[in-house]
């Protein structure tokens, strides 16, 4: 009989404990759900990027960012420790499924940083949002991704990086309005970002009068180009843009000056091959070759520091165009999850559904690569595109170039 | 006749045939209209020509490997793309070593022979070493098990070759004595294009002429021809066996160096596509017979560099050099369905599969 009044006592106590805790303050009500993060424990970000292959450089690059943006937090949201894992994405659709899977299967997670290439967030991003987690993508530029049509499985991305509709169209603005070009071909490689990108650039070129002399498509994992660039001289272009990555890109680069009819040709790419890896690739041949990228000279007046920061952390420069993105991009997490989270002595709650919305309503947060303020399909970036040059002078030192050649504005 | 005819074809064949033939038909029509159209002028056909014999003869001779195991063992060796692959990744340490000392440009000769050997030699090793510890203890089991060591040993060679050399590419140095053309009225071959198929003709008539002439060669024909006779008449077969893993190894090597002064970018992936090519050449040029390899292999770099062009364009296909793996492996289909032992396989009297 005392046991059973024991046990009763100890019950009611329970009850009124677990009474007194909800009175004091709710956790919010979420259609996503809540995450509860106790005393101590961490604010867990996680990453899916290229951390792997031939394009690994483009991931470290970003990653590098986020790390940057956390050490700058002092490693502490809210009074809790920031942890940081990743996946790799593999920079295609399968790489980005099984990435997202894996962390979407983690209830810890908060928000997430990626992916690096389009054709990965395309299967990923939807795989996320269903479990409730938003994601900044620090690099993903195909259109396709912030489009008015994209559906409502893309709610929860967002992208620091600009949208291809402006790379794309600085790029043919560039090819016209300064080198005076009449006639270009392009080249993609299947992906979703060099497809669309290439598509825009056809697209600006054709308004501004110029012709599209082949639209042409190789594999990413193709080495002999000079058949496809053998067909292509056949149009008799007299610029070629091929905004794909490191490794076809190359390829390309080498052997274009030894197809008969390209020798005099301008060479243009964008920002998925402006890395040094791109410069071993291509060697001597990159020389006078033209990028699109974002404009690190109109970059806010805090990436000198950062640069500094990535120096004294990695000793050595930046490796892709992305790394302030990446900072970005973690830079709006952060602020987005200091604006949503209630706050119940040591333990905090954030509701999926207002991250998502805090992070929508981003708007004028001064940040690297210029003012964040996000639209309501998730492009937050203030774009400012410029094209470079290769000089044989940074190919040789395997440095991206410092000052853009051609500004559009 | 017709009854005939129908006693000798079943519904598969039927099928198969028709198949074969919209194909071939496709191909004609395709190609009709290209020619109609006119865009590529005879210059540009001798490009595609050249660019084309060039990749082929590379898949030539990566897929003499393939087919002379195949004609000893019965096996499919699909490590054969890391023997490939080791050879010239192993030797662009020393081209990148004479390239900043200055020989490979004051002595080409000297340094691309050195860069040759090491090539080859590495290969022959792993190629060795390949047949010693994973094919060996394995002769007389079951024919998947071998296939599926071999799948294994390639996997396993893969990421022993990232992790002794890492994750990235490399870029082989620019030989300048290869820079430049020749140019013989309508007909331009880049220089290293000359070397390349140059350099691969000599080995394969080379390797040839051993197997035809040589009494090594004899005793190498005779294993595949019946490895117990063989061994009745005083032939050590194991020896036999392994030689032709070398002699594999070997023109894997050379063809890696080829393939890099073509290319210029090594990485630790790199002998998979070319050898998932080299293999279908060796397929359809008749798997086992070593001219047949060759045929195949320069068959199918033909067919990838002209083809796009020559079957694709007339149709009004856009960017059709994407489908050049689509067209390559279609012609393996044509081939096999209307010569299912590949362009020059031979007839057995017995069946030895």
């Amino acid at each position: 009989m005392k046991r059973r009044f024991a046990l009763a006592v100890a019950l009611a106590l329970v009850v009124a404990f677990a009474l007194m805790s909800t009175a004091q303050a709710a956790p919010p009500k979420d259609p996503l759900g809540v995450i509860t993060i106790k005393k101590g424990q961490p604010i867990h970000i996680a990453y899916w990027m290229v951390v792997a292959g031939p394009d690994a450089s483009l991931g470290e690059d970003t990653k590098r960012g986020v790390e940057i943006a956390i050490a700058d937090k002092g490693g502490k949201l809210l009074g809790h420790p920031i942890k940081l894992t990743g996946q790799d994405e593999g920079c295609g659709p399968e790489g980005g499924q099984a990435s997202t899977t894996k962390i979407a299967s983690d209830p810890t997670v908060v928000a997430a940083v990626g992916s690096n290439c389009s054709s990965a967030a395309r299967p990923g991003a939807p795989i996320l949002w269903k479990a409730g987690i938003s994601t900044v993508s620090p690099s993903n530029t195909a259109p396709y991704l912030t489009d008015p049509k994209r559906g409502p499985e893309y709610d929860g991305y967002l992208r620091t990086a600009h949208n291809d509709k402006v790379q794309g169209a600085v790029a043919a603005q560039f090819a016209i309005k300064k080198m005076g070009v009449k006639t270009a071909a392009t080249i993609h490689d299947g992906s979703v970002y060099a497809e669309q990108l290439q598509a825009v650039f056809a697209e600006e070129f054709k308004k501004l009068g110029g012709t599209i002399t082949s639209q042409e498509a190789v594999a990413p994992t193709d080495t002999d180009m000079r058949p496809v660039l053998t067909k292509i001289a056949t149009g008799k272009p007299q610029f070629i843009y091929y905004p794909i990555f490191i490794a076809a890109a190359g390829h390309i680069t080498r052997q274009v000056k030894e197809v008969a009819g390209l020798e005099k040709v301008y060479l243009m790419s964008a920002d998925g091959s402006f890395s040094p890896d791109f410069y071993k690739a291509a060697g001597e041949t990159a020389v006078g070759m033209f990028h699109s990228s974002p404009d690190f000279s109109a970059f806010a007046a805090g990436y000198k520091g950062f640069l500094d920061k990535h120096q004294k952390k990695y000793g050595e420069k930046p490796i892709a165009p992305f790394h302030a993105h990446g900072y970005d991009a973690a830079m709006i997490i952060f602020a987005a999850i200091e604006k949503v989270a209630v706050k119940d002595g040591d333990t905090i709650h954030i509701g999926r559904k207002a991250l998502r919305d805090a992070l929508y309503a981003t708007k004028g947060l001064q940040g690297l690569t210029g003012n964040l303020t996000c639209d309501k399909f998730g492009d937050c970036a203030d774009p400012r595109i410029a094209v470079y040059q290769q000089t044989a002078e940074n190919i040789k030192k395997l440095e991206n170039p410092q000052t853009p050649f051609w500004k559009p504005y | 006749m017709v009854k005939n005819l129908r006693e000798r074809m079943s519904p598969t064949d039927i099928v198969m045939w028709s198949i074969g033939g919209i194909l071939a038909i496709l191909i004609v029509w395709g190609t009709a209209s290209t020619i109609i159209k006119g865009t590529y002028s005879a210059r540009h056909w001798i490009d595609f020509v050249i660019f084309g014999l060039a990749q082929g003869s590379i898949y030539a001779l990566i897929a003499m490997g393939y087919t002379m195991v195949y004609g000893v063992l019965r096996m499919i060796n699909f490590a054969h793309s890391e023997v490939f692959m080791s050879g010239p990744y192993t030797a662009y340490f020393f081209a990148a070593y004479f390239h900043r000392s200055g020989l490979l440009d004051s002595h080409p000769v000297i340094s691309l022979v050195l860069v040759f050997l090491v090539s080859m030699a590495t290969s022959v090793m792993i190629a060795v070493l390949l047949e010693r510890i994973a094919y060996r203890p394995l002769r007389g089991a079951p024919r998947l098990v071998p296939l599926i060591t071999a799948i294994g040993a390639s996997f396993f060679l893969q990421y022993v070759f990232r992790g002794l050399y890492g994750s990235g590419f490399q870029a082989y140095p620019v030989i300048s004595a290869l820079e430049g053309q020749f140019t013989l009225g309508p007909i331009r071959v880049l220089k290293f294009q000359a070397l390349v198929i140059v350099a691969a003709g000599l080995l394969m008539v080379a390797l040839y002429q051993f197997t035809q002439r040589t009494r090594l060669g004899k005793a190498l024909r005779s294993v595949s021809e019946d490895k117990e006779a063989s061994a009745l008449m005083g032939i050590d077969v194991d020896r036999m066996i392994s030689m032709t893993f070398m002699i594999g190894g070997a023109a894997a090597g050379a063809a890696g160096v080829l393939y890099a002064i073509m290319f210029k970018q090594v990485h630790f992936f790199m002998g998979f596509i070319p050898g998932i090519k080299a293999f279908t050449a060796a397929v359809l040029g008749g798997i086992g017979n070593i001219p047949g390899a060759m045929l195949g292999g320069i068959f199918l770099g033909l067919v990838e560099s002209v083809g796009p062009s020559l079957f694709l364009d007339g149709l009004g296909i856009v960017a059709p050099y994407q489908l050049k793996d689509a067209i390559a492996f279609t012609m393996l289909v044509l081939v096999l369905i209307f010569r299912p032992s590949g362009i020059l396989g031979e007839r057995l009297a017995v069946k030895k599969a």
